[in-house]
């Protein structure tokens, strides 16, 4: 028994949150009559991506009247969408909601903010500190929002500790147009959800956003990638698109007896090596000479 | 499209190996039409100006704006000076014809002579600057009240400062500033300009027998793989004179760059109070109405 999984590969508008609720609403429905049990947004969907001083002034708490209108529209459709979230001690976190039967079960706050290049995410938004899985429509599910699944650790995390589906929802822009190559970030996370799919025998659900923010576009491509390597739909680059696949559990179940990576894989070992690891770390921070050894200063605190 | 990972081999700055510079042509096509498309509806304009010169980068920029708006959507100008060439007209002509635009041809000579006049003799490049200004408050004239000004500054002019600041530099949207002019040329064979504007030795045309490369020093396919390797790939001048690159080119590019920084970036504002635009009131320029 296969489930249907949709994805909005759409374009929010950047700062315009009760539009982009309405647009959800729009996608959510033609989700549903598409026969999907789980449609997912790309990151930030609810507000845009480059919202700079915006974030604050768009941000809500987990369990706003804002959201509402989103838990509403998932009583027969679960959704994943993205938001900027104030948290209980007031940071501001770039987060993907998952709900399901008219409630918010499930939270991903982004972990890894860039800020080279093209990003300033951490100049804005504070780190989430923790990658759960949780139980989706689609089998026990891990989020990894953009930059997230750039971290080889972030997948291995999520297969490690029971995900069958990793959901990724992005804001990639589209840079790198050398001639012999795909666009250079297409060419990047398609690598990326083909091997994380392969090799951690999981479903990777790739939604990209497209339209143009500040003269950068974000290029699409969402694409699903199932367990044995197979792209199983994949989205135009650039142009709006409702994207349905079947996702199997079955065929995690046939690929796992076949290539049993992760049953053979041994978290344990992993953690006692980066538990030494960590206290070799410890110990070298100590053997280092103390900054404020030299008589009569002041620690330099705050030091940049 | 062209297949994921066809290149072969590591890019190693090499002076006769131009083709790092080489791009997906069709790519950038859709690329750069999808951004002015999207870039105008969002700030609610429906037309765009261009100054046709006769050169390749307004061509190219003609063509990318015939095709996102639509022909009538284009305000097309031709803004010549007593002393522009006469192929300048006719191939600003041909450019207008090719893509479908009416060409509206306003000459500038009566207005900068009239300021000129009681001035006596001045440099070649004030005059110059002040025709890149005239035309361009013309073109924000007729931007009036529904259209954008869109750039025909490319990469390597950006990189170098070679431009007048508020004249040829100044413009709403730019489709072309992030390709070189050897990557520009490429793409205007793509999309149809006429060969004649393609082939000529590029020139801002501000004074006779002016041409980009003799007063730069340099040719634009030395000076675009040399920015390639230092802005795009990040190796510093060093490396590239130890992979065979004359220095006093490269050097000389490198201070090009450094001097004309100024030129890239918004006026500095003194910062006094809390909150400052452009330090510390950053909004995005696509912030949409809710």
């Amino acid at each position: 028994m296969t489930v249907r999984i949709a994805i909005a590969q759409c374009a929010p508008a950047l700062g315009a949150f009760r539009r982009n609720v309405a647009m959800h609403h729009e996608w959510i429905a033609r989700a549903r009559d598409a026969g999907a049990a789980l449609v997912v947004f790309p990151e930030l969907s609810l507000t845009g991506y480059y919202l700079k001083d915006l974030a604050g002034e768009l941000a809500c708490r987990a369990g706003d009247d804002a959201l509402r209108p989103i838990a509403e529209a998932s009583r027969d459709i679960d959704v994943s969408a993205g938001f900027v979230e104030r948290g209980p001690d007031a940071r501001l976190h770039i987060s993907q909601g998952y709900w399901s039967r008219g409630a918010l079960v499930h939270v991903h706050r982004k972990v890894y903010l860039p800020t080279y290049g093209i990003f300033d995410d951490g100049r804005y938004f504070g780190p989430g500190d923790r990658f759960e899985v949780f139980p989706s429509a689609v089998g026990p599910a891990g989020i990894a929002i953009c930059e997230d699944l750039w971290h080889v650790s972030v997948p291995y995390l999520y297969g490690a500790t029971g995900a069958t589906v990793l959901l990724s929802p992005a804001s990639s822009p589209g840079r790198g147009v050398a001639e012999g190559g795909d666009l250079g970030t297409a060419e990047s996370c398609r690598l990326m959800d083909r091997f994380y799919a392969q090799y951690l025998t999981l479903y990777v659900v790739f939604a990209n956003r497209v339209g143009h923010e500040d003269g950068i576009a974000f290029w699409g491509g969402s694409e699903v990638v199932a367990p044995d390597g197979t792209v199983v739909a994949r989205a135009p680059d650039f142009a709006e698109q409702l994207l349905v696949a079947e996702i199997d559990p079955d065929l995690v179940a046939r690929e796992r007896d076949r290539n049993p990576l992760i049953r053979d894989e041994r978290p344990d070992l992993v953690v006692a090596q980066l538990a030494r690891a960590a206290s070799d770390f410890a110990a070298r921070r100590e053997e280092r000479p103390a900054v404020s050894a030299s008589p009569g200063r002041s620690p330099e605190i705050g030091q940049d | 499209m062209a297949l994921a990972g066809q290149r072969i081999g590591v890019i190693h700055p090499d002076p006769k190996d131009a083709s790092p510079l080489r791009i997906d042509e069709a790519l950038v096509h859709r690329m750069l039409v999808a951004f002015l498309k999207e870039e105008c509806a969002k700030s609610g304009h429906r037309r765009v100006v261009v100054g046709v010169s006769g050169g390749i980068d307004s061509a190219a920029v003609a063509a990318l704006a015939a095709e996102a708006m639509g022909p009538a959507n284009v305000s097309a100008l031709f803004m010549p000076y007593r002393t522009s060439s006469p192929d300048s007209a006719e191939h600003a002509r041909l450019v207008a014809k090719r893509f479908g635009l009416a060409l509206e041809e306003i000459d500038i000579t009566p207005q900068v002579d009239a300021y000129f006049a009681k001035r006596g003799e001045v440099h070649q490049v004030r005059r110059g600057n002040k025709m890149a200004r005239e035309r361009k408050a013309i073109e924000y004239d007729r931007s009036w009240p529904d259209g954008l000004v869109l750039g025909t500054s490319n990469k390597t002019e950006l990189l170098l400062g070679y431009g007048t600041r508020y004249g040829d530099m100044a413009c709403d949207l730019n489709p072309v500033g992030d390709l070189y002019k050897t990557q520009l040329r490429e793409l205007a064979v793509l999309l149809g300009v006429p060969d004649v504007v393609v082939r000529k030795p590029p020139t801002a045309d501000l004074w006779v027998g002016q041409t980009d490369e003799g007063e730069l020093g340099f040719t634009y396919a030395q000076a675009d793989l040399i920015l390639y390797h230092l802005v795009d790939r990040r190796l510093r001048p060093a490396d590239l004179t130890v992979a065979g690159f004359d220095p006093t080119l490269v050097n000389g590019i490198r201070e090009r760059v450094r001097r004309s920084h100024y030129k890239r970036v918004m006026p500095l504002i003194a910062k006094v109070s809390l909150r400052t635009v452009g330090h510390d009131f950053l909004y995005p320029r696509d912030w949409e109405a809710d």
